[in-house]
């Protein structure tokens, strides 16, 4: 990768713990309602893996979605103002945290039913099969949805129909309050993958550059290919399920310890060790994204509600 | 006019929906090498092959879930599920993806969506295979839920749900695909949402639709001969309702029986009489009557179904106790 690719990387992974830092506060000021669940810790996942597509290839992933909806490069501001309800955010306030999506970035939502997504991205395969193009539909979910029917009908029907689907699991050690090894027959989540004749791999998500080389290989297979292929990316939730989780499940020193590797300090490090960037450029870059988070929340405080008319739009298309 | 069965009928709406669409792709259990499960699509293989009709594995949250992904991204599919009641296995994808995706992204795409389900009792087949739940899935705002009682109605209902461009449940009846009826000749369509006048009378208003239609014609009959004349109003579309013609065959009527397969809990027949009390309170003469399925599960045995499902007798019955 190039440095300003590279830069452009380490903005977006700042940009993308700032917004949420900035959320969680308006959350706790009860600006924000609903469940809110903080990617905090999993930046270079969404981040390394979206850079690797190309613009007319699809994502779509589970509720824990903000990260992924600045990584398609839906602006902070319209972030914001969907997370206030307002009716400048992508979904007009209908959505909400969990249900971030802009179809115009080829950013599919946010879906909240654990696992429900993964059936509809083999839909958008489908779609993109029949219409003879070779898209690829990146599909995000988390290592709980591995445990759901609907995980196995799709990947089943990818594979048999030759589906061009990049299966993503952020293996974040936990769903909800149950850890991997309490919920799943394999620890190791891509092991399910195999059971399908689906070609798979493991990935550092704590590292933004080897979850974009991984991400790359495994879309050039995608896309050569016609065939889905799985990625598991081992990952970490710094902060709890959702706000307001007790986190009475895990120890203060295993939270401790994955922080010591904070994805964004690891790729701080690299940037100055290989000198790709001085201190004071990535300084520079922490400054500007405070300024765009400054200015995003400004813009959806400031933003309308939606009207009582916008209640019945939208509901059906005729 | 030519006489059709209602699965001529359907068989020809798709047929001329996928020559004049090449979007409209079929995609469901055995629907094609088997020529589908109750022969709707035999032929369809040949003629448009495995792009066009999709065999799926026995998988209804990927038949579904995978037909509104497709529908989402431009393309226009007719999923099928073999029975309705299959779709309690991916009720998430109709009632919970298929029926709210649209709104909660405000609106950012279409999904033309149809799935064609079979429904109904009557052919001994136990009571988890033999339901019309019509009624759960009208309950859900962003779905529209068609079922018709003719040939004619099913043809035209079935070409304007897959030029929709909104989820639509189109709901077929087992028993009925022998049924025969007058189909006009050449292209045509029928609105969705629009309920009509089935036969013409002056004394008690009847309101139903699918199997209810057929047993309400034949009561009819039977009514006609002892001089009572009943007005039947065919729904035809669950959601959107309307109660128009309902409305407009009560205030004349002042008296109404309701007939569904399904049962009377919480039925169509129950959204239909209250909606008759809200708007037209002043012109009833008579308390509603629902007839309905018997509160319980289907059996096997024949005789017992039977005597659980709405007969002929029990819609004639109901119909003189209204105008007692």
């Amino acid at each position: 990768m190039k440095k300003e690719q590279l830069l452009d990387l380490y903005h977006q992974m700042v940009l993308i713990r700032r917004v949420e830092e900035r959320g969680a506060e308006l959350y706790q000021a009860g600006k924000i309602g609903g469940f809110m669940h903080l990617y905090i810790g999993q930046e270079a996942v969404s981040t390394g893996l979206i850079a690797a597509r190309e613009s007319r290839d699809r994502v779509i992933t589970a509720y824990r979605d903000h990260g992924v909806a600045l990584s398609c490069g839906i602006s902070a501001d319209q972030v914001m103002a969907e997370l206030l309800g307002k009716a400048t955010g992508m979904s007009k306030g209908k959505g909400g945290s969990m249900h971030m999506a802009d179809v115009s970035k080829n950013m599919w939502g946010g879906h909240a039913i654990v696992g429900g997504h993964l059936p509809i991205a083999a839909g958008f395969a489908i779609g993109d099969q029949y219409a003879k193009n070779d898209n690829i539909t990146i599909c995000m979910f988390g290592d709980g949805a591995t445990n759901i029917g609907y995980f196995h009908e799709a990947l089943n029907l990818a594979k048999t129909w030759g589906l061009r689907v990049l299966w993503v699991c952020e293996n974040n050690q936990y769903g909800m309050g149950t850890s991997v090894e309490r919920a799943s027959a394999v620890n190791e989540i891509r092991q399910k993958a195999e059971g399908y004749g689906m070609k798979n791999s493991q990935v550092d998500g704590m590292d933004v550059v080897k979850v974009y080389e991984a991400a790359k290989e495994a879309m050039d297979y995608v896309r050569k290919e016609g065939q889905p292929y799985f990625l598991e990316v081992d990952t970490y939730r710094f902060r709890g399920h959702s706000m307001g989780d007790p986190e009475r499940y895990r120890k203060a020193e295993e939270v401790k310890q994955w922080q010591e590797n904070d994805p964004i300090g690891i790729f701080n490090r690299q940037l100055l060790d290989k000198k790709t960037a001085t201190k004071k450029a990535l300084d520079e870059i922490e400054a500007r994204v405070d300024e765009e988070v400054a200015k995003a929340v400004e813009f959806a405080e400031s933003s309308p509600e939606p009207t009582m008319e916008d209640l019945y739009t939208d509901i059906y298309a005729d | 006019m030519a006489k059709i069965t209602m699965r001529e009928a359907i068989s020809q709406a798709l047929m001329e929906e996928m020559d004049r669409d090449p979007a409209v792709f079929i995609i469901g259990e055995e629907v094609g090498v088997w020529g589908g499960t109750y022969a709707v699509t035999k032929g369809f293989y040949d003629k448009y092959g495995p792009d066009r009709i999709k065999d799926t594995p026995i998988a209804e949250n990927a038949i579904i879930g995978g037909a509104i992904g497709a529908a989402m991204v431009g393309q226009r599919p007719v999923a099928e599920l073999m029975t309705i009641n299959f779709a309690f296995s991916a009720m998430d994808y109709v009632v919970n993806q298929a029926a709210k995706l649209r709104y909660m992204f405000g609106g950012q795409f279409m999904l033309p969506l149809v799935i064609r389900a079979v429904g109904g009792g009557g052919r001994q087949l136990g009571a988890t295979h033999s339901q019309t739940p019509d009624a759960v899935f009208a309950h859900f705002p962003g779905l529209k839920v068609v079922s018709p009682g003719t040939p004619e109605d099913a043809k035209g209902l079935l070409k304007s749900a897959i030029r929709s461009n909104d989820p639509i449940l189109f709901i077929e009846h087992a028993t009925m695909y022998q049924v025969r009826g007058e189909v006009p000749e050449g292209e045509y369509t029928i609105p969705i949402g629009k309920s009509k006048i089935q036969r013409e009378g002056s004394d008690l208003t009847i309101v139903t639709y699918c199997k209810g239609l057929e047993l309400s014609m034949k009561a009819a009959d039977e009514l006609a001969k002892e001089g009572i004349q009943a007005e039947i109003v065919d729904l035809r579309t669950l959601r959107p309702l309307d109660m128009e013609p309902v409305l407009e065959s009560f205030k004349k009527t002042n008296r109404a029986i309701v007939v569904e397969e399904g049962w009377k809990s919480y039925g169509v027949g129950s959204e239909i009489v209250s909606r008759i009390y809200e708007e037209a309170f002043d012109y009833v003469d008579a308390p509603i009557i629902r007839v309905a399925q018997k509160e319980v599960p289907l059996p096997y045995n024949r005789t017992l179904e039977q005597a659980a499902l709405p007969q002929v007798h029990d819609i004639v019955t109901a119909a003189k106790e209204v105008l007692k």
